[in-house]
């Protein structure tokens, strides 16, 4: 490839800070609007998001592949005497991630089209939250990420606690414990952070920068990188609900409000796996080899476990938020394993996961609005009513439970694949893990949209106009991705072959360092 | 000649396209209008339906040219590190087999559907379902490897769980498809594995690599126990056909499938589904040649105990849509044990003529129970033969076809079958395929007789089916009937779809010999198909034999077949016991352990706050006495600790940070 | 004896009125009587910033303007004190710091 290739895609951009920037001023627009105007305040957030989807896209497919690293970068130093930088960009890793984020966060606007309870809150809360995820995943700055995870804390907590639902927990527990638990695992993570940044900057020069810390491998001991890299997986683990820090994701996802619910499975959970990945793996490689084998067993038990306890259960939200503790088992399992291969899967699996997972609450989110019940056994037949929420539905189950064609079969079987030589036990269990998915599933399918015709459900409305919005997006990308996988694999796989991951993984591969077992 | 016909083969990829593309024309354009849909459907699978024949006639042209070097076309699908999988078509003589069986099949089954579905409300669903199938369908018989073959096996999987529960109002429907994916997902799991293994071994799924890969290098691949990895990917992948093919212990699901509408059970679950477990077993043939002889030995065993399961269950059921399902299970036995025996071509024989005459008797069946308004048990039809000749005669020869009389397809086939598993030394096996034989041909003509010849009900008013139904009975029942004939004079068939053999760890296609028919055993078959017809014809029209007595005889026996050995029962109760109940136990420990810790932690912090809190008197001056006097402490510290204490300092751990 | 008044007289007496402050922080329930105290303290600090200023800094004013600015501060903050304590009275009817205690809830 030619010198201007690279240097062209290395150039400095300003679009990722735009892409930023839009939730942020369609937020202050709305502060501006009087709360009348609900009609104008939905437009003014779909706008903004749009803005942000718009970049992405255009991000998603000029980013040069064969050149790879990060790109769209935006650099300018910010606090000089500590080493923070304002430092943006986006590379085969963080882009997927970034896509769906703005994926998601535009048809969270549409899902929460119905809302009427103080919607300009509602609205300028879900922009600020929008924003804050977008921000960690184009932050190439240990700071700026840091700093943006905990924006995004503070709007889910009031989002919770005030349009949340009050089912089997009630909605204040609900935000409470969501809260806290995140709160505990950034404490955590706030100290590796800290131990990070002292160790790399020991002989001075410090820095937050990312791809600086991984260069300085050679200034952590290995005792401080298994020290530090536990006290991020208590810290990311907790935040991907890793088996067995995973209990404020059910009842979280059960309280919080459709678009909260969207956005948390949907991509805030993939901050910890992203975490792991850019942090953990990149970062301090041999503290990862020395948790992997831990971190594989619980993933696999997670995953297992997980889909059990979603067969036992009677609301819908609380299905899908088992079945998301369990699809993080996969991540967690294929980050354990520590090759491209799997690490390719783990980040199309949150891809996947997450545009599977905003679809189902999405298509739930709408039925509790709709029916006011949530409870499976009251439900039933919802496919005479209600057709297109049906085929909503039912293509979310077919992506849930790994349906070749989607763009989680995909993305499950690159895991199996890097992971079967590495860990073959676990491996094969969390396999078994698909059928039990597929039974959990198809029960809640069969028993919510099928069956005879229920009169009391009559006066259901089947989705239309700004309704279909989600439905029409998601399903496009799970298929559209699912049958040519190339297009987001293929950007993963610069991400994970042209950022240094695969070198590190090479070099760990054949390095012999003792594991945990 | 043969350049020409080259790119012929490898625009194959046009036939799974054109269903597919009608699917999508259906879903988002014509599904208000009925007769649209119904058109661009039929319209498209005949169009496969030509071309597959143009293939068919291109690959009888091509010859032996062909069978050595088969058409394949490969386009690069998932390029990761690590991962490479194209996505493929290939045109070899068993693939085109299938290809004319599948388009044939199915269009005959989309335009008998046009008068079975008369006026049904998913009218435009059904279709576009019907042309997702055939994609999938068609898609599997062409991939070049194992992970597209994969992925067109789940879609097939999908599109039955689909139309079996078609109507969905139905709460029996909705529990049969759910039950059918289950199922067959369990099978799939070993699949996923085997698939896995393979890819990890060898670098490739391709079929044609995997076979010279396997040729090249099978020394050191033994695990622990001295089973070969071979083997065990084998008994892996086997796993899949088990779920999709109906072998026991996966059969359950396949007579529920009779939910869905009858020309769906035709097409899906009897001619093409769910013999895709067959055709991979064929595709991996080389495979199997090269495991472990206990490979073949368990996929013969597995098939032989299925056939004569199925029909001994057969005989008990009333249900005329059942006994077909459990007759199908029973021809799949059959496949599945030809495989076992080492006689691919048999097999695949057997498949296609399976396929006329299985779906012609599907269709007949729907036929009748269009006619009877939705009536299924056999002993509530009766004298159907006059008011519905067409039906009657098709059905007639679809009879004769299954109980191997010859010069019906069926002869050919199966008496090829017992033949080769006696011939390559499986005795018990022989017996249980004649076995098998008899009574297939038992319960076959008493459906037959007691459906057709029995006395007429008058409650009944059957009248002939329109032509859209008859027209495609009359196509298969020709094709039941002279579909066999493709073995003659010298067994044409056999020189097309090849055996495979193991010469010393070199798995390679066998040499064709052309043989002429034993005339010993098939006479033998035959006498036993006659008995069973006789036997049938003695007890349900002659009355000779009276049925009632035989069950009171046997009470118990009749019993177990009639509840099909309880199977059905035995997974009901592990499912609600055994996974409901740990998932229960589960939740359980979830709420109360695992939450109950954290609750329990969040207790703890609130407890100590509550004592902490008396502490804290409220008193602004007490609160300033003490910090006067850690000010005063620190202070001393700072002075007079001058160097002893200087490791104290807070800031002096920032290091250079100033 | 040779004595001479220098700067360690005025840090002395600095000392001693800071201190009177202090105990009668501590000490004193009537709060007119705290906030009289605390005067004492700042008066105290006052003190000392002249007595460098004149020793230490001659030729510059930087200790006059400090002690300045805390007279001006130290007004202010009767001026806000007294306030308190007169709200506080109308709703309570005492001065008795012992009870005012709502910190604790």
């Amino acid at each position: 490839m030619s010198v201007t290739a690279v240097q062209a895609a290395q150039a400095m951009s300003p679009l990722l800070p735009i892409a930023l920037l839009a939730p942020v001023v369609a937020a202050l627009i709305i502060v501006f609007l009087p709360k009348e105007e609900s009609k104008t305040i939905k437009i003014v957030a779909a706008l903004g998001t749009f803005v942000s989807l718009a970049i992405s896209l255009y991000v998603f497919f000029a980013y040069n592949r064969t050149v790879g690293g990060p790109q769209f970068n935006l650099t300018l130093p910010w606090i000089k005497d500590i080493g923070v930088t304002l430092a943006f960009g986006v590379d085969g890793i963080s882009l997927p991630l970034l896509l769906l984020t703005n994926l998601i966060g535009f048809s969270a606007v549409y899902s929460s089209w119905n809302i009427d309870k103080r919607v300009k809150e509602f609205f300028v809360l879900l922009l600020i939250l929008i924003t804050g995820v977008m921000g960690t995943f184009i932050a190439r700055d240990l700071f700026i990420f840091f700093l943006f995870y905990e924006i995004v804390v503070i709007p889910i907590y009031i989002m919770v606690i005030i349009w949340g639902s009050t089912k089997r927990v009630a909605k204040e527990y609900a935000g409470m414990k969501l809260t806290i638990y995140l709160l505990m695992g950034s404490a955590f993570l706030l100290v590796a952070l800290v131990m990070l940044y002292l160790k790399a900057g020991g002989q001075g020069n410090p820095t937050f920068m990312f791809d600086e810390l991984a260069r300085r491998q050679n200034l952590y001991d290995p005792n401080f990188q298994k020290l530090a890299f536990g006290l991020m997986l208590f810290g990311f683990g907790s935040l991907i609900s890793m088996f067995p820090f995973h209990s404020w994701s059910p009842d979280g996802y059960a309280g919080a409000p459709t678009a909260v619910s969207m956005i948390h499975a949907g991509v805030l959970k993939k901050i910890g796996g992203y975490g792991l990945i850019r942090l953990g793996v990149m970062v301090l490689p041999i503290g990862a080899k020395f948790w992997a084998p831990l971190i594989a067993v619980l993933a696999v038990s997670g995953v297992l476990y997980a889909a059990f306890i979603a067969l036992a259960q009677k609301d819908l939200k609380y299905v899908i938020g088992y079945s998301s503790v369990s699809h993080m088992g996969y991540v967690m399992i294929a980050i354990a394993a520590l090759n491209p291969t799997s690490l390719d899967g783990a980040i199309a699996m949150m891809f996947a996961h997450g545009v599977m997972s905003a679809l189902f609450f999405s298509m739930i989110g709408f039925i509790y609005e709709k029916s006011h019940t949530r409870n499976i056994a009251d439900l039933g037949g919802l496919a005479h009513q209600m057709p297109r929420l049906a085929v909503g539905f039912l293509l979310a189950g077919m992506a849930s439970l790994g349906l070749p064609g989607t763009v989680n079969f995909v993305s499950e079987f690159t895991i199996f694949m890097g992971t079967i030589k590495v860990f073959p036990v676990p491996a094969i269990l969390g396999i078994a893990g698909v059928i039990f998915t597929a039974v959990y599933t198809l029960r809640v399918i069969a028993n919510v949209l099928f069956g005879p015709r229920r009169p009391e459900w009559d006066h259901l409305k089947d989705l239309r106009g700004p309704e279909l919005v989600p439905l029409v997006i998601f399903v496009f990308v799970i298929f559209a991705t699912g049958i040519i996988p190339n297009l987001v694999f293929g950007l993963i796989n610069s991400g994970v072959t042209s950022s240094g991951l695969a070198k590190v993984l090479e070099t760990l591969g054949q390095a012999k360092i003792g594991g945990l077992f | 000649m043969f350049t020409q016909m080259h790119s012929l083969y490898e625009s194959a990829w046009v036939i799974p396209a054109l269903p597919f593309l009608s699917f999508l024309l259906i879903a988002f354009v014509t599904k208000r209008s009925k007769g649209l849909s119904a058109a661009i459907s039929i319209l498209a699978i005949l169009t496969s339906l030509a071309l597959a024949i143009a293939i068919v006639l291109g690959v009888v042209g091509s010859g032996a040219e062909i069978v050595e070097h088969p058409a394949v076309v490969n386009v690069n699908w998932l390029d990761i590190q690590g991962l490479t999988i194209n996505f493929g078509t290939l045109v070899d003589p068993l693939s085109t087999m299938m290809l004319f069986v599948v388009t044939l099949v199915a269009s005959m089954v989309q335009i008998y559907s046009v008068g079975y579905m008369h006026g049904d409300r998913g009218w435009s669903r059904y279709f576009a379902y019907q042309s997702l199938f055939a994609m999938s369908m068609l898609g599997l018989v062409i991939s070049t490897n194992l992970l597209e073959l994969f992925v067109f096996w789940e879609l097939v999987g999908l599109c039955s769980y689909l139309l079996i529960g078609f109507w969905y109002h139905k709460v029996s429907a909705r529990e049969a498809a759910k039950k059918a994916f289950i199922t067959t997902r369990v099978g799939d799991f070993g699949l996923l594995l085997g698939i896995l293994f393979l890819y990890g071994q060898f670098g490739t799924l391709d079929f044609a690599q995997l076979a010279q890969a396997m040729n090249a290098n099978l020394q050191g691949l033994v695990l622990a126990g001295g089973v070969s990895y071979i083997t065990l990917t084998t008994f892996l992948l086997f796993t899949g056909p088990i779920g999709k093919s109906g072998q026991f212990p996966l059969h359950v699901w396949l007579p529920d499938a009779m939910e869905g509408p009858t020309p769906v059970s035709a097409l899906i679950h009897a001619a093409t589904m769910v013999v895709a477990g067959v055709y991979l077993v064929g595709r991996m043939y080389f495979m199997f040649q090269h495991a472990a002889p206990s490979a073949l030995e368990f996929v013969a065993g597995i098939g032989a105990l299925t056939a004569i399961f199925a029909a001994s269950i057969a005989i008990a059921q009333d249900d005329i849509k059942r006994i077909l399902a459990y007759s199908t299970l029973s021809q799949l036995g059959y496949m599945m044990f030809a495989l076992g025996v080492g006689a691919l071509t048999a097999s695949m024989f057997h498949l296609m003529t399976h396929a006329f005459f299985k779906a012609l008797m599907f269709l007949g069946a729907g036929s009748v129970i269009h006619a009877l308004h939705e009536k299924q048990n056999i002993w509530d039809m009766g004298g159907l033969w006059k008011k519905m000749p067409i039906t009657g005669w098709t059905f007639f020869i679809g009879v004769l076809a299954i109980s191997g009389i010859p010069p019906f397809a069926g002869f050919w086939s199966k008496d090829e079958i017992l033949a080769a598993a006696l011939h390559n030394g499986h005795p018990i096996i022989y017996a249980v395929g004649l076995f098998t034989a008899f009574l297939t041909a038992f319960y076959m003509s008493r459906l037959f007789f007691v459906a057709f010849m029995g006395p007429e009900k008058k409650e009944n008013h059957p009248h002939e089916s329109p032509y859209w139904m008859t027209v495609p009975l009359i196509v298969l029942a020709f094709f039941s009937v002279v579909g066999g004939l493709v073995a003659l004079p010298t067994h044409n068939f056999a020189f097309f779809v090849r055996d495979y053999v193991n010469l010393n760890g070199v798995v390679a296609l066998k040499e064709f010999e052309p043989e002429g028919l034993a005339w010993g055993l098939a006479g033998i078959s035959v006498l036993a198909g006659l008995l069973g017809i006789g036997l049938a014809y003695m007890t349900y029209v002659r009355q000779a034999i009276q049925a009632e007595a035989v069950v009171a005889k046997f009470p118990g026996v009749y019993k177990l077949l009639k509840n099909k050995y309880y199977i059905d029962e035995i997974y009901l109760w592990l499912i609600h016991h055994i996974m409901d109940g740990l998932a229960k136990v589960l939740y359980w420990f979830d709420i109360y352990i695992v939450d109950g810790i954290i609750n329990g932690l969040a207790l703890i912090t609130r407890g100590s706050a509550r004592g902490l809190r008396r502490m804290h008197t409220g008193q602004m001056q007490t609160y300033a006495l003490v910090f006067f006097f850690a000010v005063v402490v620190i202070y001393l510290v700072y002075t007079l600790g001058e160097g002893q204490f200087a490791a104290l300092n807070p800031l002096a751990m920032l290091g250079g940070v100033k | 004896m040779n004595f001479s008044v220098g700067l360690s007289t005025y840090l002395l007496v600095g000392a001693m009125l800071f201190c009177l402050g202090l105990y009668g922080l501590f000490a004193k329930k009537n709060v007119v009587a705290i906030l009289m105290s605390i005067e004492l303290m700042l008066n105290a600090v006052n003190l000392n910033f002249v007595a460098f200023n004149r020793f230490l800094a001659t030729d510059r004013l930087i200790g006059n303007v400090a002690a300045l600015f805390v007279i001006v501060l130290a007004a202010a903050e009767v001026a806000v004190g007294l306030a308190l304590v007169i709200a506080i009275y109308r709703s309570r009817q005492t001065t008795n710091v012992d009870e005012f205690n709502w910190l604790k809830w």
